[in-house]
């Protein structure tokens, strides 16, 4: 919403400075986007003349123009447009300038050659149209003896832009503005002054507004003018268009955007010879189609609120209206529409054709339906004194019956709500001052609500106006309490941010990246999940959610690797998604590796990352966050996009049917299709969602610590077993066979080849023995040796090497 | 007597010279050894009168304590010079590069979330969570943001499904409509998560977080609310003074709504927080709607409060001086490395948010 301070002036008497004003509207919630001097920037822009224009001699295409902007030289500018040729008066911009479309700012420049001292522009570079074929032509009529002055003309007025909030239709009119200011002490409000005009006789053509289901016209107003000579607008109407940035057209279309820029009052102008006979306000029927003003042919759906006459549809009424009836500047007799569209309906509209136009953003948030008469009046008082004309009488048609909102306000929910005090009487002005009717009663007012304000429907609505009107730097800060009825965080959020920090401890860089991804990629890690598109992605290349964390993060480290770096760690903790439906996600962290360990280290040999460094990250991980080794099991399987030799699962206790992490290599193939150049990649995944609470607290009392002096010994062996034996079994055979005993059990070696035969291997481990109760003499040790090697011969098939 | 003083000398001076193990020993045997010439000596003592006897045995005794010493010193001056040789030829530069280690990160979003917690866990906030995907109820229409609703268009919405059912949650707020669905008043939570708009440029990317606060109580004002924002900052920037203002807006969920700047200068082309005389806008906020409250069976008669709505990556962005926002989501491993934390920089109160 733009406008300049003296238009707000045309409203609002005031002797406060600009930037008591602008200060004002921000304080009243009218956030001001930019105050800017216009004029400033565009005294670049002068009326020019091309004296000569001559082919580039280095560019088909290209002229080089020798233009006139009143100096006594010419000034060279190279110039691509078809229309720039002698004699021809147009816009140029000097160096320094910004070009208002690109805020691109130009510059002395060579061009194939030739140095061009600024451009000559389009209107669409001026903002003034779309319109971006040649440059701007301006009539000698009007401007031969403006060559060299500036072509935006603004008196040096500031223009005020406002972000309005969709709850502030009234505010997309200067006059709302004013009123806020007003009631804000900064001004008062000026009445409006309309002049009587002369109405004479019926409005010839017959209108009526039909009775269809969900009928999106309530209030059909409209006057006939006939007779009047449209034309350029006279200075002061042009001023106010070009001060916004627009582009005046001509008086009766300048006229109809002015009464809506000036009272959020959107009105329409017919040219009453192309109605065929009368206006119909009626829903649309599918397959309907209409030539809209932006020279877009639209196909209509049912129930559409149209504008019509006997030969079809005119306009969609609030939206847009048609060239069939548009109004021209040889036009004669117009008629000039003032309704009332449905916001419901606008927008149901705007949204299945994708049109928006000024009309519709004001009618979609809610237009007064009680200025149907104002916004006539106003049009055809200026109409008639710059275009002549006879008014007919206005001719309302109306469906149902408008009814002003009241609400009673309870006055003590003010202080309920903000905190602070303020007195009756203060709060009946500002209500006032507003435009609501007020009247107290006891503890309560009873309130009419303006017509312009359909967002206040609740007395919380009465508290905002209050509040923003009187201030909110009037509102205490209030120390904060510190009483917490909750605890900060939950088990598992605890887990979350633990096992974060746990896993970047381990070297790995922590990455945020989308939720979303690359279905492409995406199907690679996704398994038996279901895809989930995204109907309108971002890019086509980003137009799934994740079924995994590795599509983001193999894309991602493949684009680190490319920058020239080669041992990477990187993980991401975040959701995952199972399905399209909310809370069918699953918090996994997914970290990768990728390189060498001890890359040119001059004291280590370096090797690629593999499956037990991995292996290694995972198993700490769970550790750390208080899950026991002893009861972690590992299996051999895992997703498919893991290396099937070289990948297991995590399972927090034997008995768990669901793991808690994957690990491995990532499948060789994978890492071929995504053209990842490394000497090794590895992997894991923990899914947080399976992890169970510990059984064991912090908090708790921990165990009795209990420990044993007496002699440890230690034993070696080494089996022989089938070579797809896992030592994890191994191990557990061991462990099983005296508890109290058999303190630790390491793998030391691993060994297949020579002296050992096809297909098996030998697994050499060290064991610890030691009792807690006595020394334990050679037999002893002798006995458990015994049991251990027959044991683990009986349960493995295992033979003792010798 | 005299042969014994010039045994004495004798070896003390052999025993000053530069010798090795094996000769120290020789002149070890020399002397102590079964026919070594302090041994022999000893055997005379019989043969002397007794007046004499007694005189010689204690200076015998005195020149064998004397050469012991200087033998036993001598012996442990040549280990000595032993080891140090044997050390010597050890010497490592120990400038050489120690073993290599890898210093991991914690991504700023999630520093920052953890700032953002403990702030708010001090003044009795816990910490909710709500899914990503949402349905158009709970992100649009419980929070009195109806179907035509023009604030809907200000949401560029990513949508999983043709009916507009399904959808990325282009705000927290949701999380409030689930807190209080599933429990009693009061409540006193963040929900601090990943948000969806389909917008992307210098200042706006697809994915971004957003921090949710709500506080429900029986009195719970506007002033409550201020004086939470302002702790909140003041605390999160680690600044004694800094310039906040209120001013009106709206959001369809709160009412009266309130929008927050914060004060700034430019200093070398970085944004500095504190008492510079330009604004900055860093949040949204305001009263819960009565529409909201009522939509999530909470009667507005009997409690009432604020919420709140906080850009993560933009706090970020201005504490830390990151100027791209999507740099936050591209995974450059130089870009992590610089604006990452170390793992062991917890932000906690007792310790301070940062070091």
């Amino acid at each position: 919403m733009k406008f300049t301070v003296g238009w707000l002036k045309d409203h609002l008497d005031t002797k406060k400075k600009d930037n008591e004003l602008i200060e004002k509207l921000t304080d009243v919630g009218l956030e001001v986007e930019s105050f800017d001097n216009l004029s400033s920037d565009l005294d670049n822009f002068k009326v020019a003349k091309i004296v000569n224009a001559q082919q580039h001699p280095n560019a088909d295409r290209l002229r080089v123009c020798d233009v006139d902007i009143g100096g006594q030289n010419t000034i060279k500018v190279v110039c691509g447009a078809p229309n720039a040729k002698k004699d021809l008066l147009t816009v140029y911009a000097g160096p320094g300038s910004i070009i208002p479309k690109n805020n691109m700012k130009l510059t002395v420049s060579k061009i194939r050659g030739v140095t061009s001292y600024g451009m000559l522009c389009s209107e669409s570079e001026l903002n003034l149209s779309e319109e971006s074929e040649g440059i701007t032509e301006l009539k000698s009529s009007n401007y031969s003896d403006k060559i060299g002055k500036n072509f935006f003309n603004n008196n040096n007025e500031k223009v005020v832009d406002l972000s309005i909030t969709p709850n502030r239709p009234d505010c997309l009119g200067v006059r709302g503005v004013a009123r806020d200011l007003a009631a804000a002490g900064a001004g008062r409000l000026k009445k409006i002054s309309l002049k009587n005009i002369k109405k004479n006789g019926s409005q010839k053509i017959k209108v009526s507004i039909t009775k269809d289901k969900n009928q999106g016209c309530t209030i059909f107003g409209s006057c006939l003018i006939e007779g009047v000579i449209n034309q350029e607008s006279p200075q002061w109407l042009k001023e106010k268009i070009l001060s916004l940035g627009q582009k005046p057209i001509s008086a009766i279309v300048d006229i109809t955007n002015y009464v809506m820029l000036d009272l959020n009052r959107p009105l329409h102008a017919y040219d009453a010879d192309k109605i065929d006979k009368e206006i119909i306000v009626r829903n649309s029927k599918k397959g309907e189609t209409f030539e809209a003003l932006d020279s877009k042919e639209y196909k209509l759906e049912d129930d559409m609120c149209v504008i019509s006459d006997k030969s079809g549809v005119l306009g969609l009424g609030g939206i847009i209206g048609g060239t069939r009836s548009g109004t021209e500047i040889n036009t004669k007799n117009i008629l000039l529409e003032s309704a009332y569209f449905l916001p419901r309906s606008i927008r149901k509209t705007s949204k299945l054709l994708n049109i928006d136009t000024d009309a519709k953003f004001r009618f979609e948030r809610g237009i007064d339906p009680q200025s149907i008469e104002l916004g006539l009046t106003k049009a055809a008082q200026l109409i008639s004194e710059i275009c002549g004309g006879k008014i007919s009488k206005f001719d309302i048609k109306k469906i149902g019956k408008y009814e002003q909102n009241k609400i009673k306000f309870k006055i003590s929910l003010f202080e309920k709500i903000t905190g602070f005090k303020v007195k009756d009487s203060e709060i009946i002005e500002i209500l006032t001052d507003l435009g609501f009717e007020v009247s107290k009663n006891k503890l309560e007012l009873d309130l009419k609500i303006p017509t312009w304000r359909p967002d206040i429907i609740q007395p919380i609505d009465i508290v905002e106006e209050i509040v923003r009107i009187k201030g909110y730097e009037n509102i205490e800060t209030l120390e904060p309490e510190k009483k917490r009825i909750k605890d900060t965080l939950n088990k598992q959020q605890k887990l979350f941010h633990f096992l974060q920090r746990s896993v970047a401890s381990k070297g790995y860089f922590e990455t945020v990246t989308w939720s979303f991804t690359d279905s492409k990629i995406n199907n690679l890690f996704k398994e038996n999940l279901k895809e989930i598109k995204i109907v309108n992605p971002i890019s086509s290349d980003l137009d799934v959610l994740r079924n995994s964390i590795f599509p983001n993060l193999t894309f991602y480290l493949k684009k680190n690797l490319d920058r020239g770096f080669k041992d990477i760690s990187l993980f991401e903790i975040g959701p995952i998604f199972k399905d399209s439906e909310p809370g069918q996600q699953l918090t996994v962290i997914g970290a990768i590796k990728s390189g060498k360990i001890s890359r040119l280290n001059w004291n280590e040999k370096e090797r690629p990352v593999d499956v037990f460094d991995i292996k290694k990250d995972v198993i700490q991980t769970l550790v750390e966050a208080g899950y026991d080794r002893q009861s972690i099991l590992i299996r051999d399987k895992s997703p498919s996009y893991y290396h099937p030799g070289k990948s297991g699962s995590v399972y927090l206790d034997k008995d768990d049917t669901d793991p808690v992490a994957y690990f491995g290599d990532i499948h060789p193939s994978i890492i071929k299709k995504l053209d990842i150049k490394t000497e090794g990649l590895v992997g894991f995944e923990i899914y947080l969602d399976n992890l169970k609470d510990n059984k064991v607290k912090l908090k708790d009392q921990k165990s009795n610590f209990e420990y044993s002096d007496y002699q440890k010994s230690e034993r070696d062996f080494a089996f022989v077993v089938d070579k797809s034996f896992k030592a994890q079994d191994l191990i557990e055979i061991i462990s099983l066979i005296d508890k109290n005993l058999i303190r630790s059990i390491k793998i030391f070696d691993i060994y297949e080849g020579e002296n050992i035969p096809d297909g098996k291997k030998s697994i050499a481990l060290n064991v610890i023995i030691q009792s807690s109760e006595k020394t334990l003499e050679e037999g002893d040790l002798e006995k458990i040796n015994k049991l251990i090697i027959s044991t683990v011969e009986t349960k493995s098939g295992a033979k003792i090497r010798s | 007597m005299s042969d014994i003083k010039k045994i004495k000398d004798e070896y003390l001076k052999k025993l000053d010279g530069d010798l090795n193990i094996e000769s120290v020993n020789q002149i070890k045997t020399d002397l102590f050894g079964k026919n070594g010439k302090i041994s022999n000596s000893f055997k005379t003592l019989g043969s002397l009168p007794t007046h004499e006897r007694k005189k010689f045995a204690s200076d015998l005794n005195s020149i064998k304590d004397e050469l012991q010493e200087k033998i036993d010193s001598k012996l442990q001056e040549i280990d000595k010079k032993e080891i140090n040789s044997k050390l010597e030829n050890e010497k490592v530069d120990v400038t050489l590069p120690e073993r290599e280690f890898n210093q991991g990160k914690i991504h700023p979003v999630s520093q920052v979330i953890d700032e953002i917690s403990s702030i708010f866990s001090e003044i009795g906030f816990s910490v909710e969570e709500g899914p990503d995907i949402e349905n158009e109820h709970y992100n649009f229409t419980a929070l009195n943001t109806p179907d035509n609703h023009p604030a809907r268009d200000m949401h560029d919405t990513f949508y999983l499904d043709n009916n507009k059912e399904l959808l990325l949650r282009t705000h927290t707020s949701p999380v409030q409509v689930r807190t209080m669905l599933n429990g009693n008043p009061p409540f006193k939570i963040i929900a601090p998560g990943r948000t969806y708009r389909s917008d992307s440029d210098q200042t706006h990317s697809p994915m971004f977080h957003q921090v949710e606060g709500l506080h429900i109580d029986k009195n719970i004002n506007m002033g409550h609310l201020k004086g939470c924002l302002n702790y909140f900052i003041k605390s999160f920037f680690e600044v004694d003074k800094i310039k906040m203002r209120f001013r009106p807006s709206h959001f369809p969920f709160t009412e009266p709504s309130a929008e927050v700047d914060i004060g700034y200068e430019m200093k070398d082309g970085k944004i500095v927080i504190g008492e510079g005389d330009k604004w900055l806008e860093i949040l949204g906020c305001g009263m819960v709607h009565p529409n909201v409250l009522k939509n999530v069976k909470v009667d507005p008669d009997k409690y009432q409060g604020y919420a709140f709505g906080i850009g993560i990556d933009r706090l970020g962005m201005l504490k830390y001086g990151i100027n791209d926002l999507r740099a936050f989501f591209e995974t450059d491993y130089r870009w992590l490395n610089h604006f990452g934390f170390d793992p062991l920089d917890v932000p906690s109160n007792y310790r301070g948010l940062s070091r």
